[in-house]
């Protein structure tokens, strides 16, 4: 199926979500090959503004990192309420990976894998 | 005699577990030592689990759980004259928390014979201290935080500064045997042990935060903690479990955990740089790094964390399955709301300026609020009705003229009253005392050792 359109989630190996620190929320997409880390890092599809959108963030406060050596991405944020102050959903950050592995990824006519 | 020096170069630690209390294997820590271990490192604390345990100065783990940890690893230190190392004792790293520790680890000793020189550093700060240094200007923010005022270090109930390897360093080189360490960076336990014996800052940092999580950066994290040797040109990491395996990718992968950076990690000292590092297989279980690099900074800091008080909480949960209401849910919370403030206002006298009142739908949205996007009414869901007001009475009294709203309150046009499922009587539930963290900054240092105050004293039992 070369042109199905797969979730984030369902192509990476890993989508985790974590405190940073508890003003900071950080975001790891780990890949499970060069192609898929290829597909998505040159796809433009988690920009810092696609970022802001899915968490509801300044975009410009938005750090994001591709990690070539070992196939994964790196997202972080400053917290929209700090951690564990009262009205925190989600204290150690550990579900808010959801909305981005989550996100629906662009058609992939020439994949490979 | 001690179990180390190998033929082996470099410094060897064990770090047994991610956080003392958290359970390890008694065999795991023999195995590490076997491997030529020159010390034992344990994480005592974070700030992971909240602000409550710094505002309190109270302990998340179990006393019973860390006396069962601290007891195999007492033993082991002794039996091998090597020293035992403990960060950010009792959670939050307060003085109680070293205090804490230190009484455990000294009824252990009176029970199993043990003797050794105890050092206990302390890292908790007066606001006085924090004040002068503000009006010294030696205080900065670190985003997203701004400028620390004196009105907000005051409104903290405990602060602590985050220790480097130099206090840490200090006490091993008094003599300490055992060293039971306030709020510390969770590198500087095994940073410390290498940096003392002469080796380079890359390795050493880079080791430390590999290791700083126990397994985690193992394949199979919940088995145990690692074994990590660091020489003059890098370090090699090897799991304490038989059925765990390092891998260049699990050990890669960890300079991810928990850090805004993936690859440069600020310390007290100076910048971890991992950018150049290489990470090689040795064998199927045991990785080798090199190639890690740390910048020094021009003088050292120590990060600053402090929780104040914010009020008190009680909190209700109820069950809704109606699926009437639970198709309308955002209607009927909006009303739940106005409803609540007019007879809080008919009954207290209180405006919503005077309290806080969170509703977390389980169920539908209680954890990702409005970023979640699944659509359609759920099954049913748990209510988790919270108030935070200025003291307990308050909050418990907002929670009960809540509780017939929870009960019974219809959505608008209903020509019944539903009554909803309470899980508990009574319902309320008082929290206590609620915090926040307040700090985000750095105060700078002249020397590593400034603030840190280390307390020697013998445990001695013939």
């Amino acid at each position: 199926m070369p042109d199905r359109s797969l979730t984030l989630g369902e192509l990476a190996a890993q989508v985790r979500s974590k405190n940073a620190g508890p003003f900071w929320i950080t975001l790891d997409v780990f890949f499970k090959n060069e192609d898929d880390y290829q597909f998505v890092t040159k796809s433009g599809c988690l920009s810092n503004q696609v970022i802001a959108r899915l968490y509801q963030v300044d975009p410009a406060a938005v750090l994001a990192f591709e990690l070539p050596g070992i196939l994964a991405m790196k997202i972080s944020f400053p917290r929209s309420v700090t951690a564990g102050s009262f009205q925190d959903r989600d204290l150690h950050a550990g579900q808010q990976y959801v909305p981005l592995a989550s996100l629906r990824l662009p058609a992939r006519t020439n994949a490979s894998s | 005699m001690s179990a180390q020096p190998t033929s082996e170069p470099g410094v060897g630690v064990v770090f047994p577990s991610g956080m003392l209390g958290s359970g390890f294997p008694a065999e795991s820590v023999k195995r590490g030592i076997a491997m030529g271990a020159a010390a034992i490192a344990v994480d005592g604390g974070s700030t992971d689990s909240g602000p409550y345990y710094l505002g309190a100065g109270a302990a998340k783990t179990a006393a019973a759980a860390v006396e069962r940890d601290l007891r195999i690893l007492l033993a082991a230190a002794c039996e091998n004259r090597i020293p035992l190392i403990v960060g950010s004792c009792g959670t939050a790293g307060t003085d109680a928390g070293v205090d804490w520790v230190a009484e455990i680890a000294v009824r252990i000793a009176a029970e199993d014979r043990l003797s050794f020189r105890m050092a206990r550093i302390y890292s908790e700060l007066s606001v006085a201290t924090v004040i002068s240094a503000i009006d010294a200007g030696r205080v900065r923010g670190l985003p997203p935080c701004g400028d620390l005022s004196p009105e907000l270090a005051r409104s903290c109930a405990h602060i602590v500064a985050l220790m480097g390897h130099d206090p840490i360093v200090a006490a091993l080189e008094a003599g300490a045997g055992v060293v039971l360490a306030g709020r510390a960076t969770d590198t500087s336990m095994v940073a410390a042990v290498a940096l003392m014996r002469g080796m380079p800052a890359g390795p050493a940092w880079h080791a430390a935060k590999t290791v700083e999580c126990g397994g985690q950066c193992t394949t199979n994290p919940a088995a145990g903690g690692v074994f990590v040797r660091i020489d003059s040109e890098g370090f090699t990491v090897t799991p304490l479990a038989a059925d765990a395996a390092c891998t260049p990718s699990s050990v890669a992968a960890h300079m991810l955990y928990e850090n805004a950076d993936p690859l440069r990690l600020l310390e007290p000292t100076g910048t971890l740089d991992t950018s150049a590092a290489t990470y090689t297989a040795l064998d199927e279980r045991v990785v080798r790094v090199e190639g890690s690099r740390f910048e020094p900074s021009s003088r050292p800091t120590a990060k600053l964390e402090g929780a104040r008080l914010a009020g008190y909480e009680t909190i209700s949960v109820v069950g809704i399955r109606d699926p009437h209401v639970l198709a309308n849910l955002d209607t009927w919370l909006t009303y739940f709301r106005s409803v609540l403030e007019d007879r809080i206002h008919a009954t207290l006298e209180l405006g919503p300026q005077h309290y806080d009142v969170a509703l977390q739908c389980y169920g539908a949205n209680a954890v990702l609020g409005p970023l979640e996007d699944s659509a359609g009414p759920p099954r049913e869901i748990g209510l988790l009705f919270k108030v935070r007001a200025p003291s307990q009475q308050t909050a418990t009294a907002i929670a009960k003229i809540a509780n017939p709203l929870l009960l019974h309150l219809p959505l608008p046009g209903m020509d019944h009253l539903p009554s909803f499922a309470f899980a508990t009587s009574p319902a309320e539930v008082e929290r206590g005392p609620s915090y926040e963290f307040a700090l985000n900054h750095v105060l700078e240092l002249e020397h590593g050792t400034d603030l840190f105050r280390v307390d020697l004293s013998e445990v001695t039992n013939a």
